[in-house]
């Protein structure tokens, strides 16, 4: 099976990503942001980095590119997209996942470990996940969830909230300025997913935590989810399909 | 054809949080400036439309501002038109020189 890792300008995890996908025993497969062809892959991840410098607004001038139509016509037909930290941005920018990242609260950029904790075992993004805290990496300076109060209920009545940022003993770190919330994210959500199902971004770096030697592997739990949920949906609906064609 | 000069002026929605207007505010008391508030930091992106009309110009540009230049999400936008000619490659003759609109005229729109 192939997962394709998008590579925009100035992005900078896709090789931590297509690493992480080659752990989880799938090929790697690099998708250029030229190009609407999506090679036949099972699965898209959109990467870290600071895609075309985050010029404008981070992840805005990526959404006009030509890889995000194919990504987009592929996300419509129900194919599995996880955009990680710049890639959550671009999928905010493309109105795939609600929301929006803002600048930090904190006025700094945030470079560190936190823990997130999944907030359900039954997505596909998470369905490997054992369920207990993941300590992972973020890097970003605009990562500050938001959405209006109304999307934010929403959100939660339809379990569209993945991950939320938690304090060492497990509780959602609802405060923005409290430090177990690294950027002042509102209701502490670390990560969500379209209404679908199959589109999902989340700001820390799963793939940054793939192999035990690079002091864990937590985020093993997220790529693996994404690997099986792929090949579940290939087993169903037959060969991958190659998106972005139109 | 005439050549509109716009002016897009973003700014994050009221009500929003706004980190780069709270550090400039926060770092007024060293400038000894006690008497300023309610500081907001947004982009101002110019630019040029060529078109048959003040109108069609404006349009473009709204389009823009809305899907690229701001995010409705977060961000409101306004629109001012700075500058309008006439251009001289489409009109050989004379009479088409009219320029539309007055320069420096604000034609604002928010959303």
């Amino acid at each position: 099976m192939r997962v394709g890792v998008v590579v925009f300008p100035d992005s900078n995890s896709d090789v931590d990503a297509l690493n992480a996908l080659a752990v989880a025993g799938v090929e790697p497969v690099r998708l250029w942001h030229e190009s609407p062809e999506l090679q036949g892959v099972s699965a898209v991840i959109l990467p870290g980095g600071f895609a075309y410098g985050d010029y404008l607004r981070a992840g805005v001038i990526a959404r006009f590119s030509p890889v995000m139509r194919g990504v987009s016509a592929f996300a419509a037909e129900g194919g599995l997209v996880l955009g990680i930290c710049n890639g959550f941005q671009v999928l905010a920018e493309s109105r795939l996942v609600p929301g929006a990242l803002l600048r930090n609260r904190s006025l700094r950029f945030a470079c560190k470990l936190v823990d997130i904790k999944p907030e359900r075992l039954d997505s596909p993004f998470t369905r490997a996940a054992t369920g207990k805290l993941l300590h992972i990496p973020i890097a970003h300076g605009e990562g500050c969830y938001y959405a209006d109060e109304a999307t934010l209920d929403d959100l939660e009545a339809n379990g569209q909230v993945l991950f939320r940022y938690v304090r060492a003993d497990g509780a959602p770190a609802l405060d923005p300025d409290e430090p177990a919330n690294p950027n002042g994210s509102l209701r502490a959500i670390a990560g969500v997913c379209n209404a679908a199902g199959n589109v999902a971004g989340l700001m820390p770096h799963p793939e940054r935590m793939s192999e035990s030697i690079l002091g864990s592997d937590d985020g093993m739990q997220l790529i693996r989810s994404l690997v099986i949920s792929a090949a579940e949906r290939d087993a169903a609906h037959g060969p991958a399909i190659v998106g972005g064609t139109r | 054809m005439s050549e509109f000069r716009y002016a897009v002026n973003v700014l994050p929605k009221p009500g929003i949080l706004d980190p780069q207007g709270r550090a400039v505010e926060l770092s007024l008391p060293h400038l000894n400036v006690t008497n300023v508030s309610r500081v907001r930091v947004g982009r101002r992106v110019e630019l040029t439309v060529t078109a048959d009309s003040e109108a069609l110009a404006l349009a473009v540009v709204d389009a823009l501002a809305k899907e690229m230049l701001s995010n409705p999400l977060i961000e409101t936008y306004a629109i001012a038109l700075l500058e309008a000619t006439s251009s001289a490659v489409s009109s050989g003759a004379a009479g088409a020189a009219g320029a539309a609109g007055p320069a420096g005229a604000a034609g604002a729109t928010q959303s």
